[in-house]
């Protein structure tokens, strides 16, 4: 462990806590997960390509992927909102709105499914206003959407907060003292130091909603190309005990995910890297 | 005297026109933001826990005094009592290594340990499967043998520390970054034992983060259902968490039971939330007091 260290240090326990973290991390994460790989080069490339390409899969693609992102475009307009509104304005309750925005974090997905489809069914809290205006929401396309929004809700505002927060107001001051009305300088002067953060936000949210399932699963009507969430074929191929068709689009999932996790890095390197230019 | 008073206060007021919107602005934007957080977090939370009473008191509480729930939830305090302490242990150890030593390789560690964050949790439970279940890897060895890991309790115990292994550790480590290691080298230049130097200097300042990474852990622990799901095989009495029952409850139609599990859990959620507010009460107050010394 000792050849690791780059610069020597009197303080104990270096081989000692990075051994066990190590240790403990392959034990549980890294064995398992390459796992998911290694049972994947068992197929051949054609088998692999039939099982993500097949037309059942396709459809499950295109929901998840789709309402994951209207979703956090959802997120990213009304988490910015609520952003403003908490750092910016002083209203009754606020704190306590401040603490509830995390509710879907620490919610059971479980909890969240059979909650947003009581109130979406048609026979629900807001299900039964919409049903006669011909809208269902729970058991179709849009049920998994609301669940997906739901689950979002808390990645930009908790990304946006803190930028809005440091934003220094003087310069806001300065917009104004050189005679920019309210809307330019919000456009030119402060939409600009909350881009990356907003987009860091956003880019979390899709990629928290990419894997979701918990949530989903009770509000979506899970209907084989129509309805179907990814995470949910690949439940339902593991319960037919079709191990190489779960593998095949556990790894699908999990590159995608990788490459989500890469981009929110990058992201996040480049909105630190804007801070400390100031 | 007051006049001077005057103009600071109109000077503030006129200052503050400058970087405010109109009140029409204000009204709109408070609005959309409670019209959206009414809809996806009021209404819930209220629905959660009028569904549990809608049979009275009587009937919710008869949804947890029967052997299924009972059980279930034994099992789920049983799985967070072995996972959280676990991945507590593991947050100190690679929050010490990562933020007191420099060391080849940091970097893709501190970005590995928040992975299985942004793996999907069915995943998480699958990878486990293809492990340990019987067309897994070990699974003819285990079956002669006569383990069970898929279906049983080792199998959601090792979901549930998967999907829990960062939480303790991203708390601590840009904590203990931050915090340096001046502190513990005195302490060790004046003869503290490694052991002493833990209690007396280290977890002092890091208690707080701590509690608040083993309170987000255990939420999490709790409350785990994708991941668990996989591995469980949903045996009533033997492999059924709480989140779980609430699953098997709601497909029975039995809502009225489902959603009284459910607002336990849900509790359990606004918990945590409180201790988070109150933590970052406590941690913001602690670091004013340092800065002002």
């Amino acid at each position: 462990m000792h050849l690791l260290l780059k610069q020597p240090s009197v303080l104990p326990g270096f081989g000692l806590t990075l051994g066990f973290a190590l240790f403990y991390f392959s034990l549980i994460v890294l064995i398992p997960l390459s796992g998911l790989f290694v049972r994947t080069s068992t197929l051949s490339w054609e088998q692999f390509w039939d099982i993500v390409t097949n037309p059942r899969a396709m459809a499950s693609y295109q929901l998840t992927f789709g309402a994951s992102l209207v979703g956090a475009l959802v997120n990213g307009i009304f988490g910015s909102i609520i952003a403003w509104v908490l750092v910016r304005y002083r209203f009754s309750g606020r704190s306590l709105v401040d603490a509830l925005v995390d509710l879907p974090f620490a919610l059971p997905t479980a909890v969240a499914g059979i909650t947003l489809t009581a109130i979406y069914a048609p026979n629900g809290w807001i299900g039964r206003y919409l049903e006669p205006l011909g809208i269902k929401v729970a058991f179709t396309p849009l049920g998994v959407l609301i669940a997906l929004t739901f689950i979002g809700l808390p990645f930009v505002v908790r990304t946006v907060q803190p930028v809005l927060q440091d934003l220094d107001k003087e310069v806001e001051e300065a917009a104004t003292m050189l005679g920019a009305n309210r809307w330019q300088t919000f456009r030119a002067v402060i939409v600009p130091e909350l881009w990356p953060a907003l987009l860091t936000g956003i880019a979390m949210a899709f990629a928290r909603a990419v894997g979701e399932y918990g949530s989903v699963i009770f509000i979506a009507g899970n209907m084989p190309l129509k309805s179907e969430i990814t995470p949910l074929l690949i439940m339902t191929k593991l319960e037919q005990y079709d191990y190489s068709g779960a593998t095949a689009l556990g790894v699908v999932m999990l590159l995608v995910s990788f490459v989500l996790a890469l981009a929110i890095n990058l992201l996040q390197w480049w909105s630190s890297t804007r801070h400390m230019q100031q | 005297m007051n006049s001077v008073t005057i103009i600071a206060d109109k000077d503030v007021q006129w200052k503050e026109s400058l970087t405010t919107e109109s009140t029409l602005v204000r009204r709109l934007l408070i609005s959309a933001a409670f019209l959206y957080l009414t809809l996806f977090l009021f209404i819930p939370l209220v629905a959660i826990f009028t569904e549990a009473l809608k049979h009275g008191l009587s009937g919710y509480i008869d949804s947890f005094l029967n052997e299924d729930a009972l059980a279930a939830i034994r099992l789920t305090l049983l799985v967070a009592a072995v996972a959280v302490p676990l991945n507590a242990v593991f947050g100190v150890a690679a929050a010490w290594a990562i933020a007191k030593f420099e060391f080849v390789g940091k970097q893709a560690l501190i970005t590995l340990i928040d992975m299985p964050l942004a793996v999907s949790p069915v995943i998480s439970g699958l990878i486990y499967v293809l492990l340990f279940g019987a067309q897994g890897w070990l699974g003819p060895w285990l079956a002669e043998h006569d383990i069970k890991i898929i279906f049983a309790l080792p199998g959601i115990l090792l979901a549930t520390i998967f999907v829990t292994v960062p939480f303790v550790a991203r708390e601590l480590i840009p904590l203990m970054q931050s915090q340096g290691r001046e502190e513990e080298e005195a302490a060790i230049t004046l003869g503290a034992s490694g052991w002493q130097m833990f209690v007396r200097v280290t977890l002092p300042n890091i208690k707080w983060s701590l509690l608040y990474g083993v309170i987000l852990c255990n939420a999490r622990a709790m409350g785990e259902f994708g991941a668990v799901s996989v591995v469980s095989g949903h045996i009533r009495g033997l492999t059924n968490t709480m989140p779980l029952h609430v699953e098997i409850l709601y497909n029975e139609y039995n809502a009225v039971s489902a959603f009284a599990v459910a607002s336990l859990l849900t509790l359990l959620a606004i918990v945590t939330l409180s201790a988070k507010t109150l933590i970052e009460r406590k941690t913001a107050s602690a670091t004013r007091l340092k800065s002002q010394r």
